[in-house]
């Protein structure tokens, strides 16, 4: 199985590289541009067919390293 | 009685040694450079110290990986028993890593480097890692860190407020860290964690001896325990 595993700042949380690329973009003629946020996206291979049992050990992955819940949220895809 | 610390070194800790000779010259203290791939700790400790640095190259997060290090498990059992921690920049990062500490440390607001000498006013002088401050008010150590922009959700900042949990605060906040907190301590008062270097400011040579009193504070509080 191929797993994807996007880590992001929290709502809230503020992404100071978020707001440099957003600036940056202005700055090229994208003014339309807002609320950016710059997040992670981790790929790996995963051993196994059973893709709710993979969801539920990609969840465990990122409570215990993947994200820092303090601040991340995170979203699993499994294919 | 010599105070006995251990310094632990992960690969990319570059403060390991500062902090040696920080223990070493503010309180004749002997101190074991203990590798973060041992399983144990050596016996009869006073303090642990987790230097500053960037260990695992800042991969992940900022001590994400060295919270997960062997030697962290042996750390937090210790630190459950009592003994003081201290972490200094990369470690107060690996402290909240770890849950030993409420919150976590964000890049910088200004997105920038901040390296200066910087002041911080002494919020709680109580603790066993201020006791000796006596009643300076503000106290100069220096900064150097990319990520010290403290952050915690509204709930867990006013427990920390609360609890009186606050030590250093910055006089002028370089970073957009909440509430100005530059280092705290957890609930139970033996963990002190913070951005600032008392390692890099314990002789006039350096620029500041104001990080002197806070290896002599633990000092203290041994001899009065």
């Amino acid at each position: 199985m191929k797993a994807k595993v996007h880590v992001y700042l929290k709502p809230g949380v503020l992404d100071v590289q978020g707001k440099a690329v957003e600036g940056a973009l202005h700055d090229l003629g994208w003014g339309g541009v807002s609320n950016v946020r710059v997040g992670k996206l981790l790929e790996f291979d995963l051993d196994g067919a059973d893709q709710e049992a993979a969801r539920g050990e990609l969840k465990a992955m990122c409570e215990k390293l993947l994200a820092n819940t303090v601040i991340e949220s995170y979203k699993v895809e499994v294919a | 009685m010599t105070f006995k610390a251990a310094v632990l070194v992960f690969p990319g800790s570059n403060c390991d040694r500062d902090c040696k000779t920080a223990v070493e010259t503010t309180v004749n203290g002997k101190v074991d450079m203990v590798w973060h791939e041992d399983t144990t700790l050596p016996s009869g400790l006073d303090l642990i110290v987790i230097p500053g640095g960037f260990s695992y190259g800042d991969y992940l997060r900022c001590g994400a990986m060295a919270s997960l290090s062997p030697i962290m498990q042996a750390v937090k059992a210790e630190a459950e028993r009592g003994m003081s921690v201290l972490g200094i920049c990369n470690g107060f990062q690996i402290l909240c890593e770890a849950g030993m500490l409420p919150g976590a440390l964000l890049r910088n607001s200004a997105l920038k480097y901040v390296c200066k000498p910087i002041e911080l006013k002494i919020e709680n002088r109580k603790t066993r890692f201020t006791n000796a401050y006596g009643n300076a008010q503000s106290v100069w150590m220096t900064q150097g860190n990319g990520d010290g922009n403290f952050f915690a959700d509204e709930a867990t900042l006013k427990d920390i407020e609360d609890n009186n949990q606050v030590v250093f605060r910055y006089a002028e906040n370089p970073n957009g860290s909440m509430n100005d907190i530059a280092g705290l301590i957890n609930k139970k008062g033996n963990v002190l964690g913070m951005m600032p270097h008392p390692d890099r400011a314990f002789e006039d040579a350096l620029g500041s001896a104001d990080g002197g009193p806070l290896f002599r504070s633990l000092v203290g509080a041994l001899q009065s325990a």
